[in-house]
């Protein structure tokens, strides 16, 4: 039995996805635990050069998957490369990323070797050399212990929450010839904003709106990330009333965020924004009404109107930069 | 044009979850159970797909204790034509897995031209079923849709994306999961609630699938529940005379004892 660690890095046009890294991080973690090798794949185009970047985190040995045909994300040509990877190379535990597409290929590939899956880890332990996966349950309500039959244990980790570390290693790049399977959908369009965006579920600060925006004006809270690096996210109210896209909801019924810093914005704290954004490192509060929920969440309470304090807020930052 | 709509009962967002003595499942008895909002969408828009292509029928799909008859009942008063529930007592502490390939075995032996998931349930958030689905049945996924159209055999989607979205095409029969924006889910009218009553729910056992022994089956399993750590929130007020005091008085804060920013 095989005590090898395999990580799939998931890679854009752009680059790594921050929840790459800290993928490969607890990689490494998990492998010196078990006193196994650590395997990153990276499956893309254009990816030779940089998928040696991971060898800084710990992976001592990259496979890499660079072919023209894989630029847009299909997974079927993926979940077959893949496949094929873990066959040649079996691990005994596969980890991946955060994002929509790497739990697809995580649930695609669990059910082709029916071998046990678990999305949104938390923290992962060890007993008798079998993982054992923390995750969250109801919304962040409860949290469940779990273990995964079958080999590889095919894990999924949560966006912001596995710190990365470096860890150089020489690592050894093995190039892999594509099998390239038919892909069952086409593109036809892609409407992107083409921005250097943080990511909502990667981002270090979040700056969320709700109710008390009145508007879809966020010009504010825009400013305010943009100043900060962060990224702009919205109550469940926001994006009904359609001040803000459906992607940026915050909430049990939206994205899940864990950032250092998360300031709320008119939101009164409703418990399925809650479960969105309670595992924060630090909560700000901004509301004008003292009773609202959210201020027995926050670190920092500020009662008043959102309208002047984030002008004033984004001032005083202004002034020390 | 035949819908599968693939629906799953939850516990209200709302309401208060908690360990049974068990320690691995949760008290069912004071939970008020809704459909899985994002499977709401989906009843909703096969719905509208099938008002649109003037025929077929909706199917509503669901796994689970027998008790998810009730949300079948509603999705039947929305407008769907008629409900299948796999129940079993081998489903009680099942995992994703499970209920994508039980929901794979019935799919197996029905017609369909498109089904319509969630792309997860708020309740285990897994986000497995309907890639495990799409795989195991060989049709095309196409995830967390706002817009479709079907022609010729082919659907095409909006799908959304970090930063935007991206149109995608598909030939029958495929998947889709719905985002959020897709509809408004309509409320059931009384005269259809009453008209649900008469509709057929067809409820199957394992055995009935060609399915057996669960333990086989399960592959993720759970050991323990917890509740979280309780967060402990400091609390500050952020005094000052005014929002600029405030905004000031927070910075501060933040950046010398929270040592961020």
């Amino acid at each position: 039995m095989s005590n090898n660690v395999m990580v799939f890095a998931g890679y854009t046009g752009a680059g790594f996805k921050k929840s790459a890294f800290e993928a490969v991080s607890e990689g490494r973690r998990l492998a010196n635990r078990l006193n196994g090798v650590l395997t990153a794949v990276v499956i893309g185009s254009g990816t030779k050069e940089t998928a040696l970047e991971l060898a800084r985190y710990g992976a001592d040995r990259i496979l890499t998957c660079d072919h023209p045909a894989l630029e847009d994300f299909d997974p079927d040509r993926y979940t077959a490369i893949l496949t094929d990877i873990v066959k040649q190379y079996p691990p005994a535990i596969l980890l991946l990323g955060s994002s929509y597409n790497d739990k697809n290929i995580a649930a695609r590939l669990a059910a082709r070797l029916d071998t046990g899956a678990a999305t949104e880890c938390l923290e992962f332990a060890l007993d008798s050399d079998r993982l054992v996966a923390t995750r969250p349950l109801y919304g962040g309500k409860l949290m469940a212990q779990v273990t995964l039959e079958g080999t590889p244990q095919i894990a999924c980790i949560r966006s912001n929450v596995f710190p990365i570390a470096e860890d150089m290693k020489a690592a050894e790049q093995v190039m892999i010839e594509p099998n390239l399977a038919e892909p069952k959908t086409r593109v036809v369009e892609k409407k992107l904003k083409n921005s250097d965006k943080v990511e909502l579920t990667e981002a270090d600060v979040v700056i969320s709106g709700g109710r008390g925006m009145g508007s879809s004006d966020f010009s504010l809270l825009e400013k305010l990330a943009e100043l900060l690096g962060g990224a702009v996210g919205a109550s469940r109210t926001a994006v009904d009333e359609g001040w803000r896209p459906y992607p940026d909801q915050v909430g049990q019924t939206g994205k899940v965020v864990s950032p250092k810093l998360y300031v709320a914005c008119g939101i009164s704290g409703a418990m399925q924004h809650l479960a969105g954004m309670s595992s924060s490192e630090c909560i700000v509060g901004i509301n004008r009404d003292p009773d609202a929920p959210i201020f027995n969440y926050a670190d920092y309470c500020v009662v008043d109107d959102l309208f002047k304090v984030l002008p004033a807020l984004i001032e005083e930052i202004k002034g020390q930069q | 044009m035949d819908i599968v709509v693939l629906m799953k009962q939850v516990p209200d967002t709302a309401a208060l979850i908690q360990i049974s003595e068990d320690n691995v499942s949760i008290k069912t008895e004071d939970v008020k159970w809704v459909i899985n909002p994002y499977d709401e969408l989906a009843v909703e828009e096969a719905i509208r797909i099938r008002e649109k292509q003037g025929g077929g029928k909706v199917i509503i799909l669901t796994a689970g204790a027998g008790s998810a008859s009730a949300t079948i009942r509603t999705a039947l008063a929305m407008g769907a034509d008629e409900g299948i529930l796999i129940s079993d007592p081998a489903l009680e502490n099942s995992d994703p897995q499970i209920t994508a390939k039980v929901i794979a075995a019935v799919l197996n032996n029905v017609n369909f031209d498109l089904i319509i998931a969630g792309p997860r349930a708020v309740d285990d958030d897994s986000s497995y079923v309907p890639a495990a689905i799409s795989e195991y049945l060989g049709v095309p996924l196409l995830s967390t849709v706002i817009r479709q159209e079907i022609s010729n055999g082919k659907i095409q989607c909006e799908q959304t994306v970090q930063d935007g979205s991206i149109v995608l095409e598909a030939n029958l029969p495929a998947i889709i999961t719905t985002q959020r924006g897709l509809n408004e889910p309509r409320y059931p009218s009384l005269a259809n609630i009453m008209k649900a009553k008469k509709k057929s729910i067809v409820t199957k056992t394992l055995a009935d699938i060609g399915l057996s022994s669960e333990q086989k089956l399960i592959k993720t399993k759970i050991v323990s529940l917890a509740y979280p750590p309780r967060r402990n929130a400091e609390k500050v007020i952020v005094e000052g005379a005014s929002a600029e005091e405030k905004a000031a008085r927070l910075l501060n804060l933040l950046q010398d004892k929270a040592g961020i920013l």
